[in-house]
Protein backbone atom coordinates (compact mmCIF):
# COMPACT_ATOMS: atom_id res chain seq x y z
CA UNK A 1 0.00 0.00 0.00
CA UNK A 2 2.85 2.26 0.42
CA UNK A 3 3.29 4.73 -2.64
CA UNK A 4 6.29 6.41 -3.50
CA UNK A 5 5.65 9.62 -3.36
CA UNK A 6 9.68 11.17 -4.23
CA UNK A 7 12.63 8.90 -4.96
CA UNK A 8 16.11 9.80 -4.80
CA UNK A 9 15.53 13.76 -5.07
CA UNK A 10 18.08 15.80 -4.50
CA UNK A 11 18.60 19.64 -5.27
CA UNK A 12 19.38 23.32 -3.50
CA UNK A 13 17.41 25.75 -3.25
CA UNK A 14 19.58 28.59 -2.77
CA UNK A 15 18.64 31.88 -0.71
CA UNK A 16 16.87 34.91 -1.65
CA UNK A 17 16.49 32.90 -5.50
CA UNK A 18 12.50 32.41 -7.23
CA UNK A 19 12.42 28.85 -7.66
CA UNK A 20 9.83 27.27 -9.42
CA UNK A 21 8.64 23.64 -9.15
CA UNK A 22 6.78 21.83 -11.96
CA UNK A 23 5.84 18.89 -13.07
CA UNK A 24 2.34 16.96 -14.15
CA UNK A 25 -0.46 16.09 -11.14
CA UNK A 26 0.82 13.56 -8.67
CA UNK A 27 4.81 13.99 -9.48
CA UNK A 28 5.38 14.59 -5.93
CA UNK A 29 5.57 18.47 -5.90
CA UNK A 30 3.09 18.92 -2.83
CA UNK A 31 5.15 16.08 -0.97
CA UNK A 32 8.47 17.84 -1.93
CA UNK A 33 6.80 20.94 -0.60
CA UNK A 34 5.70 19.54 2.71
CA UNK A 35 9.44 18.60 3.18
CA UNK A 36 10.28 22.09 3.39
CA UNK A 37 9.24 22.57 6.71
CA UNK A 38 8.66 19.02 8.00
CA UNK A 39 5.26 18.41 7.55
CA UNK A 40 6.07 15.21 5.93
CA UNK A 41 10.04 14.01 7.23
CA UNK A 42 11.88 12.07 4.90
CA UNK A 43 11.64 8.01 4.60
CA UNK A 44 15.82 8.08 3.49
CA UNK A 45 18.09 11.18 3.28
CA UNK A 46 18.44 14.70 4.63
CA UNK A 47 16.77 17.70 4.78
CA UNK A 48 18.86 20.65 5.25
CA UNK A 49 16.90 24.27 5.92
CA UNK A 50 19.46 26.88 7.35
CA UNK A 51 21.41 24.99 10.00
CA UNK A 52 18.70 22.52 10.63
CA UNK A 53 19.10 19.18 9.10
CA UNK A 54 15.71 16.82 9.17
CA UNK A 55 16.40 13.43 9.16
CA UNK A 56 13.53 10.57 9.67
CA UNK A 57 14.78 10.55 12.89
CA UNK A 58 13.96 14.37 13.61
CA UNK A 59 11.72 14.60 16.83
CA UNK A 60 8.19 16.33 16.03
CA UNK A 61 9.33 18.43 18.79
CA UNK A 62 10.92 22.14 18.38
CA UNK A 63 10.28 21.81 14.58
CA UNK A 64 7.90 25.64 15.96
CA UNK A 65 10.86 27.70 14.96
CA UNK A 66 11.28 26.03 11.15
CA UNK A 67 7.79 26.20 10.67
CA UNK A 68 8.08 30.18 11.66
CA UNK A 69 11.15 30.34 8.96
CA UNK A 70 9.34 28.49 6.22
CA UNK A 71 5.84 30.34 5.63
CA UNK A 72 3.74 27.76 3.76
CA UNK A 73 0.44 28.59 1.38
CA UNK A 74 -1.34 25.68 0.81
CA UNK A 75 -3.71 25.46 -2.11
CA UNK A 76 -6.94 26.65 -1.53
CA UNK A 77 -5.59 28.42 1.19
CA UNK A 78 -9.03 30.12 2.28
CA UNK A 79 -9.85 26.89 3.78
CA UNK A 80 -7.46 27.62 6.70
CA UNK A 81 -9.31 30.23 8.12
CA UNK A 82 -11.48 29.81 11.08
CA UNK A 83 -11.19 33.44 13.00
CA UNK A 84 -14.46 35.27 14.08
CA UNK A 85 -12.18 38.44 12.57
CA UNK A 86 -9.84 38.79 9.82
CA UNK A 87 -7.70 40.67 12.39
CA UNK A 88 -7.80 37.13 14.88
CA UNK A 89 -7.18 35.17 12.10
CA UNK A 90 -3.96 36.88 10.48
CA UNK A 91 -2.60 37.17 13.93
CA UNK A 92 -3.27 33.47 14.56
CA UNK A 93 0.20 32.57 13.19
CA UNK A 94 2.54 34.38 15.03
CA UNK A 95 0.33 34.41 17.97
CA UNK A 96 1.69 30.66 17.98
CA UNK A 97 5.39 31.93 17.68
CA UNK A 98 4.82 34.18 20.62
CA UNK A 99 4.51 37.32 19.10
CA UNK A 100 2.63 39.88 21.82
CA UNK A 101 -0.84 40.51 21.04
CA UNK A 102 0.11 43.98 20.14
CA UNK A 103 2.57 42.91 17.86
CA UNK A 104 0.79 40.19 16.27
CA UNK A 105 -2.71 43.03 15.84
CA UNK A 106 -0.07 45.32 14.02
CA UNK A 107 1.56 42.56 11.62
CA UNK A 108 -2.18 41.91 10.58
CA UNK A 109 -3.10 45.37 9.81
CA UNK A 110 0.24 45.74 7.66
CA UNK A 111 -0.10 42.30 6.27
CA UNK A 112 -3.81 42.71 5.32
CA UNK A 113 -2.80 46.32 3.54
CA UNK A 114 0.44 44.55 1.73
CA UNK A 115 -2.06 42.02 0.21
CA UNK A 116 -3.99 44.76 -1.55
CA UNK A 117 -7.33 44.41 0.90
CA UNK A 118 -8.17 47.64 2.50
CA UNK A 119 -8.25 48.33 6.13
CA UNK A 120 -12.22 47.84 7.00
CA UNK A 121 -12.09 44.18 6.67
CA UNK A 122 -9.57 43.77 9.47
CA UNK A 123 -12.85 43.62 11.70
CA UNK A 124 -15.02 41.31 9.44
CA UNK A 125 -15.80 37.78 9.53
CA UNK A 126 -13.07 36.06 6.74
CA UNK A 127 -16.12 34.18 5.98
CA UNK A 128 -18.65 37.00 4.50
CA UNK A 129 -15.48 37.99 1.80
CA UNK A 130 -15.35 36.63 -1.71
CA UNK A 131 -13.29 33.58 -2.38
CA UNK A 132 -10.70 36.15 -3.29
CA UNK A 133 -10.50 37.97 -0.74
CA UNK A 134 -10.55 35.04 1.28
CA UNK A 135 -7.51 33.64 -0.49
CA UNK A 136 -5.27 37.18 0.51
CA UNK A 137 -6.44 36.77 3.94
CA UNK A 138 -4.92 33.19 4.07
CA UNK A 139 -1.95 35.36 2.40
CA UNK A 140 -1.51 37.77 4.97
CA UNK A 141 -2.01 34.83 7.63
CA UNK A 142 1.05 32.87 6.25
CA UNK A 143 3.35 36.49 4.98
CA UNK A 144 2.37 37.40 9.35
CA UNK A 145 4.51 35.21 10.59
CA UNK A 146 7.27 37.20 8.58
CA UNK A 147 8.83 33.96 7.02
CA UNK A 148 12.49 33.92 5.68
CA UNK A 149 11.52 31.57 2.97
CA UNK A 150 8.01 31.36 1.52
CA UNK A 151 6.77 28.42 -0.19
CA UNK A 152 3.42 28.75 -2.43
CA UNK A 153 1.48 25.69 -3.75
CA UNK A 154 -0.70 27.02 -6.50
CA UNK A 155 -1.30 30.02 -4.66
CA UNK A 156 -3.40 31.49 -7.59
CA UNK A 157 -5.60 28.25 -8.54
CA UNK A 158 -8.88 29.59 -9.31
CA UNK A 159 -8.77 32.96 -8.98
CA UNK A 160 -9.52 35.66 -11.55
CA UNK A 161 -6.84 36.93 -14.17
CA UNK A 162 -6.91 40.28 -12.05
CA UNK A 163 -6.62 38.85 -9.05
CA UNK A 164 -3.75 36.40 -10.42
CA UNK A 165 -1.69 39.01 -11.32
CA UNK A 166 -2.09 41.16 -8.56
CA UNK A 167 -0.85 37.77 -6.48
CA UNK A 168 1.85 37.64 -8.17
CA UNK A 169 3.21 40.84 -8.60
CA UNK A 170 2.83 40.79 -4.91
CA UNK A 171 5.33 37.82 -4.71
CA UNK A 172 7.62 39.09 -6.98
CA UNK A 173 7.84 42.02 -5.41
CA UNK A 174 7.87 40.54 -1.56
CA UNK A 175 11.21 38.59 -4.03
CA UNK A 176 12.67 42.12 -4.70
CA UNK A 177 13.11 42.75 -1.24
CA UNK A 178 14.89 39.66 -0.53
CA UNK A 179 12.48 37.13 0.31
CA UNK A 180 13.54 33.46 -0.53
CA UNK A 181 10.52 32.19 -2.69
CA UNK A 182 9.60 28.73 -3.54
CA UNK A 183 6.37 28.02 -6.06
CA UNK A 184 4.91 25.00 -7.51
CA UNK A 185 2.68 25.93 -10.50
CA UNK A 186 0.85 24.85 -13.50
CA UNK A 187 1.37 28.57 -15.24
CA UNK A 188 3.90 28.14 -17.37
CA UNK A 189 3.90 32.25 -18.05
CA UNK A 190 4.65 32.57 -14.32
CA UNK A 191 7.22 30.42 -14.18
CA UNK A 192 9.19 32.15 -17.62
CA UNK A 193 8.09 36.06 -15.95
CA UNK A 194 9.29 35.58 -12.26
CA UNK A 195 11.48 32.32 -11.48
CA UNK A 196 15.06 32.42 -11.07
CA UNK A 197 15.51 28.31 -11.55
CA UNK A 198 13.50 25.51 -12.10
CA UNK A 199 13.04 22.34 -11.12
CA UNK A 200 10.86 19.39 -12.78
CA UNK A 201 9.36 16.72 -11.13
CA UNK A 202 8.57 13.77 -12.99
CA UNK A 203 7.05 10.32 -10.95
CA UNK A 204 8.85 10.97 -8.07
CA UNK A 205 12.14 11.97 -9.12
CA UNK A 206 14.00 15.09 -10.37
CA UNK A 207 14.17 15.47 -14.20
CA UNK A 208 15.80 18.14 -15.23
CA UNK A 209 16.68 21.40 -13.06
CA UNK A 210 17.78 24.71 -15.04
CA UNK A 211 17.22 28.30 -15.54
CA UNK A 212 13.91 28.65 -17.07
CA UNK A 213 15.60 29.69 -20.18
CA UNK A 214 17.36 26.42 -20.54
CA UNK A 215 14.04 24.14 -19.37
CA UNK A 216 11.84 26.24 -22.10
CA UNK A 217 14.63 25.36 -24.56
CA UNK A 218 13.78 21.80 -25.00
CA UNK A 219 9.95 22.16 -26.30
CA UNK A 220 9.42 18.46 -27.39
CA UNK A 221 10.91 17.41 -24.07
CA UNK A 222 8.47 19.16 -22.15
CA UNK A 223 5.72 18.60 -24.24
CA UNK A 224 6.89 14.41 -24.20
CA UNK A 225 6.13 14.97 -20.39
CA UNK A 226 2.88 16.50 -20.21
CA UNK A 227 4.49 19.89 -19.51
CA UNK A 228 3.09 23.07 -21.03
CA UNK A 229 4.88 26.01 -22.71
CA UNK A 230 4.88 29.91 -21.76
CA UNK A 231 2.72 31.40 -24.20
CA UNK A 232 5.58 33.49 -25.55
CA UNK A 233 7.19 30.53 -26.34
CA UNK A 234 4.51 28.49 -28.14
CA UNK A 235 3.86 31.28 -30.55
CA UNK A 236 7.84 31.50 -31.26
CA UNK A 237 7.53 27.98 -32.09
CA UNK A 238 4.81 28.18 -34.57
CA UNK A 239 6.76 31.27 -35.72
CA UNK A 240 9.62 28.97 -36.33
CA UNK A 241 7.73 26.68 -38.88
CA UNK A 242 6.48 30.02 -40.84
CA UNK A 243 10.36 30.65 -41.26
CA UNK A 244 11.23 32.74 -38.63
CA UNK A 245 14.92 32.71 -37.19
CA UNK A 246 15.51 32.32 -33.80
CA UNK A 247 18.67 32.20 -32.09
CA UNK A 248 17.13 30.54 -28.74
CA UNK A 249 13.38 30.46 -27.91
CA UNK A 250 12.07 33.82 -26.12
CA UNK A 251 10.25 33.77 -23.07
CA UNK A 252 8.55 36.98 -22.37
CA UNK A 253 7.19 38.80 -24.85
CA UNK A 254 9.32 41.61 -24.80
CA UNK A 255 11.90 39.14 -25.45
CA UNK A 256 10.17 38.06 -28.50
CA UNK A 257 9.44 41.36 -29.91
CA UNK A 258 12.99 42.07 -29.90
CA UNK A 259 14.06 38.97 -31.75
CA UNK A 260 11.12 39.84 -34.13
CA UNK A 261 11.47 43.06 -35.02
CA UNK A 262 14.54 43.14 -37.15
CA UNK A 263 13.18 39.96 -38.80
CA UNK A 264 10.21 42.31 -39.62
CA UNK A 265 12.10 44.60 -41.19
CA UNK A 266 11.56 47.11 -38.07
CA UNK A 267 14.35 48.96 -36.24
CA UNK A 268 16.07 46.72 -32.82
CA UNK A 269 14.48 48.70 -29.90
CA UNK A 270 17.26 50.32 -27.63
CA UNK B 1 -5.13 7.20 7.75
CA UNK B 2 -4.16 4.07 5.31
CA UNK B 3 -3.92 1.86 8.37
CA UNK B 4 -7.57 2.45 8.71
CA UNK B 5 -9.13 -0.82 8.16
CA UNK B 6 -13.15 -0.29 8.90
CA UNK B 7 -15.43 0.72 5.83
CA UNK B 8 -12.09 0.25 3.59
CA UNK B 9 -13.60 -1.50 0.24
CA UNK B 10 -10.82 -3.92 -1.46
CA UNK B 11 -11.96 -4.35 -5.44
CA UNK B 12 -12.11 -7.76 -6.36
CA UNK B 13 -14.58 -10.42 -8.38
CA UNK B 14 -15.09 -13.20 -5.98
CA UNK B 15 -18.04 -15.24 -5.04
CA UNK B 16 -18.37 -12.82 -2.37
CA UNK B 17 -17.96 -9.62 -4.32
CA UNK B 18 -20.94 -10.69 -6.78
CA UNK B 19 -22.93 -11.60 -3.56
CA UNK B 20 -25.86 -9.57 -3.53
CA UNK B 21 -25.12 -6.86 -1.08
CA UNK B 22 -28.67 -7.30 0.72
CA UNK B 23 -27.66 -10.91 0.80
CA UNK B 24 -24.43 -10.17 2.51
CA UNK B 25 -25.54 -6.98 4.92
CA UNK B 26 -28.31 -9.39 6.23
CA UNK B 27 -26.06 -12.87 6.74
CA UNK B 28 -23.52 -10.74 8.40
CA UNK B 29 -26.31 -9.71 10.68
CA UNK B 30 -28.03 -13.19 10.62
CA UNK B 31 -24.11 -14.78 11.35
CA UNK B 32 -23.76 -12.77 14.18
CA UNK B 33 -27.09 -13.58 15.57
CA UNK B 34 -26.13 -17.19 15.98
CA UNK B 35 -23.06 -17.14 16.94
CA UNK B 36 -24.44 -16.72 20.57
CA UNK B 37 -26.40 -19.96 19.65
CA UNK B 38 -23.03 -21.49 20.08
CA UNK B 39 -22.28 -22.66 23.83
CA UNK B 40 -19.59 -25.40 23.47
CA UNK B 41 -16.50 -26.45 22.45
CA UNK B 42 -17.93 -28.32 19.45
CA UNK B 43 -20.38 -25.53 18.13
CA UNK B 44 -17.60 -23.04 18.53
CA UNK B 45 -14.66 -25.32 17.14
CA UNK B 46 -17.60 -25.93 14.01
CA UNK B 47 -18.29 -21.98 13.43
CA UNK B 48 -14.43 -21.12 13.42
CA UNK B 49 -13.71 -23.55 10.85
CA UNK B 50 -16.87 -22.31 9.10
CA UNK B 51 -15.55 -18.89 9.18
CA UNK B 52 -12.00 -19.22 8.27
CA UNK B 53 -13.64 -21.83 4.90
CA UNK B 54 -15.58 -18.71 3.41
CA UNK B 55 -13.13 -16.03 4.36
CA UNK B 56 -10.89 -17.67 1.36
CA UNK B 57 -14.14 -17.15 -1.08
CA UNK B 58 -13.58 -13.08 -0.77
CA UNK B 59 -10.11 -13.83 -2.32
CA UNK B 60 -8.54 -11.05 -0.25
CA UNK B 61 -5.32 -11.15 1.99
CA UNK B 62 -5.86 -12.58 5.02
CA UNK B 63 -3.84 -9.80 6.56
CA UNK B 64 -6.45 -7.07 5.86
CA UNK B 65 -8.44 -9.52 8.63
CA UNK B 66 -5.61 -9.45 10.93
CA UNK B 67 -5.49 -5.68 10.28
CA UNK B 68 -9.07 -5.35 11.21
CA UNK B 69 -9.06 -6.75 14.66
CA UNK B 70 -6.18 -4.21 16.03
CA UNK B 71 -8.80 -1.23 16.42
CA UNK B 72 -10.45 -3.41 19.05
CA UNK B 73 -7.48 -5.48 20.50
CA UNK B 74 -7.75 -3.65 23.68
CA UNK B 75 -11.40 -4.26 23.68
CA UNK B 76 -10.34 -8.13 23.17
CA UNK B 77 -7.84 -8.58 25.40
CA UNK B 78 -9.95 -6.45 28.36
CA UNK B 79 -12.44 -8.80 27.82
CA UNK B 80 -10.60 -11.74 27.77
CA UNK B 81 -8.86 -10.81 31.02
CA UNK B 82 -12.10 -9.52 33.08
CA UNK B 83 -13.72 -13.21 31.89
CA UNK B 84 -10.47 -14.80 33.17
CA UNK B 85 -9.90 -13.14 36.61
CA UNK B 86 -13.11 -12.85 37.52
CA UNK B 87 -15.22 -15.87 36.82
CA UNK B 88 -15.61 -18.36 39.27
CA UNK B 89 -16.35 -21.91 39.50
CA UNK B 90 -15.15 -25.10 38.01
CA UNK B 91 -11.25 -25.78 39.53
CA UNK B 92 -9.00 -23.24 40.83
CA UNK B 93 -5.73 -22.92 39.72
CA UNK B 94 -4.51 -19.38 41.40
CA UNK B 95 -6.26 -17.47 43.73
CA UNK B 96 -5.51 -14.05 45.13
CA UNK B 97 -7.77 -12.18 47.06
CA UNK B 98 -11.06 -11.91 44.87
CA UNK B 99 -8.90 -12.18 42.04
CA UNK B 100 -8.50 -16.07 40.67
CA UNK B 101 -7.98 -18.11 37.68
CA UNK B 102 -10.27 -21.31 37.39
CA UNK B 103 -10.84 -23.82 34.77
CA UNK B 104 -13.90 -21.95 34.08
CA UNK B 105 -12.64 -18.93 33.64
CA UNK B 106 -10.49 -19.96 31.08
CA UNK B 107 -12.80 -21.66 29.03
CA UNK B 108 -15.13 -19.38 29.15
CA UNK B 109 -12.20 -16.43 27.69
CA UNK B 110 -11.87 -18.28 25.09
CA UNK B 111 -15.43 -18.44 23.75
CA UNK B 112 -15.85 -14.52 24.31
CA UNK B 113 -12.19 -14.44 22.76
CA UNK B 114 -13.63 -16.63 19.77
CA UNK B 115 -17.22 -15.39 19.80
CA UNK B 116 -16.05 -11.77 18.96
CA UNK B 117 -12.95 -12.71 17.18
CA UNK B 118 -15.37 -14.33 14.31
CA UNK B 119 -17.36 -11.91 14.80
CA UNK B 120 -15.05 -8.64 13.55
CA UNK B 121 -14.07 -11.56 10.80
CA UNK B 122 -17.48 -11.67 9.36
CA UNK B 123 -18.27 -7.90 9.85
CA UNK B 124 -14.46 -7.01 7.86
CA UNK B 125 -15.54 -9.72 5.28
CA UNK B 126 -18.74 -7.35 4.52
CA UNK B 127 -17.26 -3.53 4.57
CA UNK B 128 -14.14 -5.47 2.48
CA UNK B 129 -15.94 -7.21 -0.32
CA UNK B 130 -18.92 -4.68 -0.45
CA UNK B 131 -18.92 -0.72 -1.56
CA UNK B 132 -20.31 1.59 0.60
CA UNK B 133 -22.80 2.98 -1.79
CA UNK B 134 -24.23 -0.93 -1.98
CA UNK B 135 -24.14 -1.06 1.45
CA UNK B 136 -26.33 2.16 1.28
CA UNK B 137 -28.43 0.82 -1.87
CA UNK B 138 -29.22 -2.83 0.09
CA UNK B 139 -30.36 -0.16 3.37
CA UNK B 140 -32.77 1.36 1.12
CA UNK B 141 -34.01 -1.89 0.12
CA UNK B 142 -34.57 -3.47 3.02
CA UNK B 143 -35.72 -0.41 4.79
CA UNK B 144 -38.57 0.00 1.97
CA UNK B 145 -41.10 -2.06 3.68
CA UNK B 146 -41.11 0.71 6.31
CA UNK B 147 -42.44 3.47 3.71
CA UNK B 148 -45.95 2.02 4.79
CA UNK B 149 -45.78 3.48 8.17
CA UNK B 150 -44.25 7.08 6.74
CA UNK B 151 -40.93 6.30 7.21
CA UNK B 152 -38.95 8.45 4.77
CA UNK B 153 -37.41 5.62 3.41
CA UNK B 154 -35.70 7.49 -0.26
CA UNK B 155 -34.57 10.41 2.20
CA UNK B 156 -32.50 8.63 4.38
CA UNK B 157 -31.04 6.35 1.99
CA UNK B 158 -29.92 9.49 0.18
CA UNK B 159 -28.47 10.67 3.10
CA UNK B 160 -26.99 7.90 3.97
CA UNK B 161 -25.05 7.43 0.45
CA UNK B 162 -24.10 11.54 0.17
CA UNK B 163 -22.43 10.88 4.01
CA UNK B 164 -20.81 7.71 2.61
CA UNK B 165 -19.56 9.65 -0.61
CA UNK B 166 -18.33 12.36 1.67
CA UNK B 167 -16.50 10.48 4.07
CA UNK B 168 -13.03 10.30 2.47
CA UNK B 169 -13.61 13.86 0.97
CA UNK B 170 -13.94 14.84 4.45
CA UNK B 171 -11.05 12.71 6.07
CA UNK B 172 -8.35 14.47 3.51
CA UNK B 173 -10.01 17.76 4.09
CA UNK B 174 -9.01 17.45 8.12
CA UNK B 175 -5.81 16.42 6.51
CA UNK B 176 -5.21 19.48 4.45
CA UNK B 177 -6.59 21.76 6.98
CA UNK B 178 -4.44 19.70 9.98
CA UNK B 179 -1.47 20.50 8.08
CA UNK B 180 -1.93 23.78 6.94
CA UNK B 181 -2.71 24.98 10.44
CA UNK B 182 0.70 22.99 11.99
CA UNK B 183 2.36 25.25 9.21
CA UNK B 184 0.92 28.27 11.40
CA UNK B 185 2.46 26.85 14.56
CA UNK B 186 -0.62 25.04 15.77
CA UNK B 187 0.45 21.88 17.94
CA UNK B 188 -1.91 19.14 17.59
CA UNK B 189 -2.27 16.55 20.40
CA UNK B 190 0.58 18.46 22.74
CA UNK B 191 0.08 20.28 25.80
CA UNK B 192 -2.67 19.61 28.64
CA UNK B 193 -6.22 18.91 28.36
CA UNK B 194 -7.45 22.59 27.67
CA UNK B 195 -4.76 23.56 24.97
CA UNK B 196 -5.56 20.34 23.24
CA UNK B 197 -9.23 21.26 22.96
CA UNK B 198 -7.98 24.79 21.93
CA UNK B 199 -6.18 23.50 18.93
CA UNK B 200 -9.13 21.93 17.90
CA UNK B 201 -11.20 25.22 17.13
CA UNK B 202 -8.88 26.06 14.53
CA UNK B 203 -9.18 22.56 12.79
CA UNK B 204 -13.35 22.27 13.07
CA UNK B 205 -14.31 25.88 12.38
CA UNK B 206 -12.61 25.20 8.71
CA UNK B 207 -14.46 21.79 8.86
CA UNK B 208 -17.73 22.51 9.47
CA UNK B 209 -17.65 26.09 7.21
CA UNK B 210 -16.45 23.50 4.37
CA UNK B 211 -19.14 21.09 4.77
CA UNK B 212 -21.72 23.55 4.68
CA UNK B 213 -20.33 25.02 1.26
CA UNK B 214 -20.01 21.36 0.07
CA UNK B 215 -23.79 21.16 1.52
CA UNK B 216 -24.91 24.57 -0.65
CA UNK B 217 -22.74 23.60 -3.89
CA UNK B 218 -24.29 19.63 -3.62
CA UNK B 219 -27.86 20.80 -3.25
CA UNK B 220 -27.42 23.75 -5.96
CA UNK B 221 -26.12 21.12 -8.51
CA UNK B 222 -28.56 18.66 -7.37
CA UNK B 223 -31.73 20.94 -8.38
CA UNK B 224 -29.86 21.97 -11.44
CA UNK B 225 -30.21 18.18 -12.46
CA UNK B 226 -33.79 18.31 -11.82
CA UNK B 227 -33.26 16.47 -8.35
CA UNK B 228 -37.21 17.64 -6.35
CA UNK B 229 -37.57 14.88 -4.16
CA UNK B 230 -36.75 10.78 -3.86
CA UNK B 231 -40.83 10.47 -4.87
CA UNK B 232 -41.25 9.02 -8.54
CA UNK B 233 -37.28 8.87 -9.54
CA UNK B 234 -36.19 5.58 -11.04
CA UNK B 235 -32.54 3.70 -10.16
CA UNK B 236 -29.74 3.47 -12.33
CA UNK B 237 -28.06 0.85 -10.01
CA UNK B 238 -30.80 -1.82 -9.76
CA UNK B 239 -29.95 -5.28 -7.33
CA UNK B 240 -31.06 -8.59 -8.58
CA UNK B 241 -30.99 -11.54 -5.99
CA UNK B 242 -29.45 -14.90 -8.29
CA UNK B 243 -27.90 -18.14 -7.73
CA UNK B 244 -25.35 -17.13 -5.33
CA UNK B 245 -27.82 -15.72 -3.09
CA UNK B 246 -30.39 -19.10 -2.97
CA UNK B 247 -26.74 -20.76 -2.28
CA UNK B 248 -26.08 -18.27 0.84
CA UNK B 249 -29.50 -18.70 2.17
CA UNK B 250 -29.10 -22.65 2.19
CA UNK B 251 -25.46 -22.50 3.70
CA UNK B 252 -26.42 -20.13 6.78
CA UNK B 253 -29.67 -22.54 6.74
CA UNK B 254 -27.51 -25.43 7.47
CA UNK B 255 -25.10 -23.90 9.43
CA UNK B 256 -27.88 -22.65 11.83
CA UNK B 257 -28.68 -26.96 12.54
CA UNK B 258 -25.63 -27.36 12.64
CA UNK B 259 -25.15 -25.17 15.05
CA UNK B 260 -28.30 -26.45 17.21
CA UNK B 261 -27.36 -30.11 16.74
CA UNK B 262 -24.21 -29.57 18.38
CA UNK B 263 -25.49 -27.34 21.25
CA UNK B 264 -26.73 -28.71 24.10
Amino acid sequence: MAGVGLDDVSLTIHGGEYTAIIGHTGSGKSTLLQHLNALIKPTSGTVTIGDRTITSATSNKNLHELRRQVGMVFQFAESQLFAATVREDVAFGPRNFGVSAADADALAVKMIARVGLPADVLDRSPFDLSGGQMRRVAIAGVLAMQPEILVLDEPTAGLDPVGRREMMALFAQLHAAGQTIVLVTHQMDDVADYADRVFVLDQGQLVKQGTPQAIFQDADWLLDHQLGLPRTTQFALQLRKRGFQFAHLPLKSAELAQMLAPQLGGQAHE
Amino acid sequence: MSKMILGRYIPGDSFIHRLDPRTKLLATFFYIAIVFLANNWQSYLFLTVVTLAIIPLARVSFKFFINGLMPVLFLLVFTVLIQIFFTTGGQVYWRWGWLSVTSLGLINAGFVFIRLVLIIFMSTLLTLTTPSLSLADAVESLLKPLAKIHFPVTEVALMLSIALRFVPTLMDQTTKTMNAQRARGVDFGSGGLVKQIRTIVPLFIPLFVSAFTMADDLATAMEARGYRDGLGRTKYRVLHYGKRDAMTTGALAVLTLGLLILRR
